[in-house]
């Protein structure tokens, strides 16, 4: 037996545990085994009754044949009807009862449907591999679980009676029958005694009966209510992509926060400082040491307003939040050093986050194009088909656009288009879109960003 | 019809105090007559009609919904008002409103400036009297970025007089181009002959209507976008 540093963390480890015996885990073991009962009970109705009549004709011969493929026919159907729905309830119950003999955290191995709607919701539910595997275990729920529970808690007293069963053989008023001993019966005390040597040798194996099978009913519960380590990964990984969209949209939030604040605090009163000091400038007379100092802030409240500006559009453009997107996208063709056609016919305003998405990607990518690409000609569309948003910028160049180039540092002749592209997909995937680039060497080049757009806001105005 | 031209009324539309009040301030100080300040577009359509200005100055973006309220206040009040004279000031270049703008009436009497111009106080207050008087008025960034995007037609214009059509496309006289370039006017004028001829763009002496042609020429690839 192995030393162990910590107590165990489930009813199977602490078998094998030293201090099995004074510790807990055969009390809590016995628990488990017992509250297993009533809770077989509705399972047991839920599912079984068709193949109860089963048992009960083939165990009597009466039976015929098509009558039993009737039988398990129904039966089949019920479970496959109404399965995941018994299955459910009682799988959250045994996740909580689980915590009685398993120390380990207990998660819920579902894929959530996350949008609303009973038909959703039920669509989800029978096309979730978890919710059959609840059903699976419902099934054992209510035929093996409560047989193994009985025999394991009959253990005890059987035990206990071969003990005592001297006593019961005196107490025994003359004349009576045999005391029956579970596997034979008894007249005499001196026939009681291999019962009373056995029941003192099977004294202490007793918890470590119940602990074994409360322990392996836990084992498989844990299998097939929270779906083993690659449906817990799965979970994880979904609970992981949407905290990922929950920091986008915080962030996104907070950019629109600083921004607002920016145009509505500071740059206001900074073009109101700029006024004055324009008019200060006039009012002094040409020539004095004020008015050089004057005009010398005048200059630079310009300048600094101009940076500000700057500023504010790097964090959210206006034109974006006014206007949207084609009249955002034909602002940044207009900055752009390469001539770039746009053409963006969208129903209505997007949601913002889409927008800002839609947005990103082409400014990146433009930029990507004017730095990499050498092309003379980009043409920008912007199409919206169902809840589908495809944005496409391609572009005459050179080609060889290769997102992994900026993430490696050996290859790095040429850092930042990689790197941009990669930030590029990162962003359309945080918004559940994808990202298609083709970009083959001596170009062109073209690249396809698919974003989905649940929500449809009518258009401003 | 303005029996006293020296005293322009103005009605200011802007949302933002601070700059409403700096606006007002200046305006005051080049000796036009402020008779209304207000906050947003159904304010400044309720002070055109009981006012009966000379020129608007009208913030685009205001409440309520704060995308274009001043723009559609501005073509609605120059529909019903011909001869209203509009400067729109924008916080951003956005060729749709120039065009809407220009488009409006006759295109007589109508700025387009971004917001941060105001700053420069005497080429602000020179926009002004231009369009009050009945000229036109485009941002040159919007110019800029049209003569950029003309590429083609416009790759046979030299340098000089790339910048020539330029100042034409803001509204400038010859003499003012004259003044602005430190050439002689008659340079000028065989440089504005050139232009108009090579974009096979009408002659014409009257500034107004060459800055419209200049300006419908640049915007014509609009349809592209």
């Amino acid at each position: 037996m192995s030393m162990r540093t910590g107590s165990p963390q489930t009813a199977l480890e602490a078998v094998t545990w030293r201090r099995l015996l004074v510790s807990s885990w055969p009390w809590r073991s016995a628990g488990y085994l017992l509250t297993t009962l009533p809770l077989a009970l509705p399972a047991f109705a839920g599912l079984a009754i068709p193949w109860l009549v089963l048992v009960a004709r083939v165990a009597a011969g009466d039976y015929q044949v098509g009558m039993l493929v009737v039988l398990i026919l129904l039966g089949v159907a019920l479970i496959a009807a109404l399965g995941p729905l018994i299955a459910m309830p009682l799988a959250e119950l045994e996740r909580r009862r689980l915590r009685m003999v398993d120390a380990r955290p207990v998660g819920s191995g579902h894929r959530n449907a996350a949008s609303a709607g009973p038909v959703a919701w039920l669509r989800a539910r029978y096309a979730d591999p978890a919710a059959w595997r609840e059903v699976g275990y419902a099934c054992l729920l209510a035929t093996v679980a409560p047989v193994v529970s009985i025999a394991a808690l009959l253990a005890a007293p059987l035990t206990g009676t071969f003990i005592v069963s001297p006593l019961l053989v005196l107490a025994q008023r003359p004349g009576g029958g045999p005391v029956a001993l579970g596997v034979g019966r008894v007249a005499t005390v001196g026939q009681t005694l291999p019962y009373v040597i056995a029941g003192v040798l099977l004294l202490p194996l007793v918890p470590y009966l119940l602990t074994l099978l409360a322990g392996g009913h836990a084992a498989v519960a844990r299998a097939l209510l929270l779906g083993g380590p690659a449906a817990r990964l799965r979970a994880e990984l979904v609970e992981v992509s949407r905290s990922r969209v929950r920091l986008a949209d915080a962030f996104e939030a907070e950019r629109r926060r600083i921004e607002r604040d920016l145009h509505d605090g500071a740059q206001q009163r900074l073009v109101s400082l700029t006024l004055r000091l324009g008019l200060a400038r006039l009012d002094l007379p040409p020539g004095s040491p004020a008015t050089e100092s004057v005009a010398a802030a005048h200059e630079q409240a310009k300048q600094l307003m101009a940076e500000l500006r700057e500023l504010i559009h790097g964090i959210q453009p206006q034109v974006l939040t006014d206007l949207g997107l084609p009249a955002a996208l034909g602002e940044l063709a207009d900055q752009s050093p390469i001539p770039v056609a746009v053409d963006a016919h969208l129903a209505g305003r997007l949601p913002s986050q889409i927008e800002n998405t839609a947005y990103f990607v082409a400014a990146e990518a433009l930029t990507n194009i004017a730095k990499h690409s050498g092309a003379t000609s980009v043409s920008v569309t912007a199409r919206q088909h169902d809840n589908l948003l495809t944005i496409e910028i391609s572009d005459n160049g050179h080609g060889g656009a290769d997102p992994h180039r900026g993430a490696d540092p050996h290859r790095g002749a040429d850092p930042h288009r990689g790197t941009g592209l990669t930030g590029l997909a990162d962003r359309v995937a945080v918004a559940g879109g994808r990202t298609l680039l083709s970009s083959p060497p001596g170009g062109p080049t073209l690249l396809r960003v698919e974003l989905p757009c649940t929500q449809h806001q009518p258009p401003s105005g | 019809m303005h029996s006293a031209p020296a005293t322009i009324r103005v009605v200011i539309a802007e949302d933002g105090v601070l700059l409403r009040e700096g606006l007002a301030g200046l305006l005051e100080r080049f000796g036009f007559q402020t008779v209304a300040v207000v906050g947003d577009a159904e304010a400044l359509k309720i002070a055109v009609a009981e006012h009966a200005p000379d020129l608007v100055i009208t913030d685009i973006r205001m409440p309520p919904g704060y995308t274009d309220e001043g723009l559609r206040a501005a073509v609605e009040l120059r529909r019903a008002h011909p001869g209203l004279a509009v400067v729109a000031l924008s916080q951003y270049v956005q060729h749709s409103y120039a065009a809407d703008l220009l488009d409006s009436g006759d295109g007589r009497g109508v700025g387009y400036l971004l917001k941060d111009r105001v700053v420069d106080v005497e080429d602000f207050i020179a926009a002004l009297r231009r369009v009050a008087a009945g000229g036109t008025v485009v941002d040159p960034q919007v110019i800029s970025q049209l003569v950029r995007r003309r590429r083609d037609p416009l790759s046979s214009l030299s340098a000089r007089e790339r910048e020539v059509l330029a100042l034409i496309a803001e509204g400038h006289s010859n003499t003012a181009i004259a003044r602005q370039l430190v050439v002689s006017e008659a340079a000028v004028g065989k440089h504005v002959g050139n232009i108009l001829a090579k974009l096979h763009l009408p002659q014409t002496d009257d500034t107004n209507r060459r800055v419209l042609a200049v300006l419908a020429y640049l915007r014509s690839d609009n349809k592209e976008r």
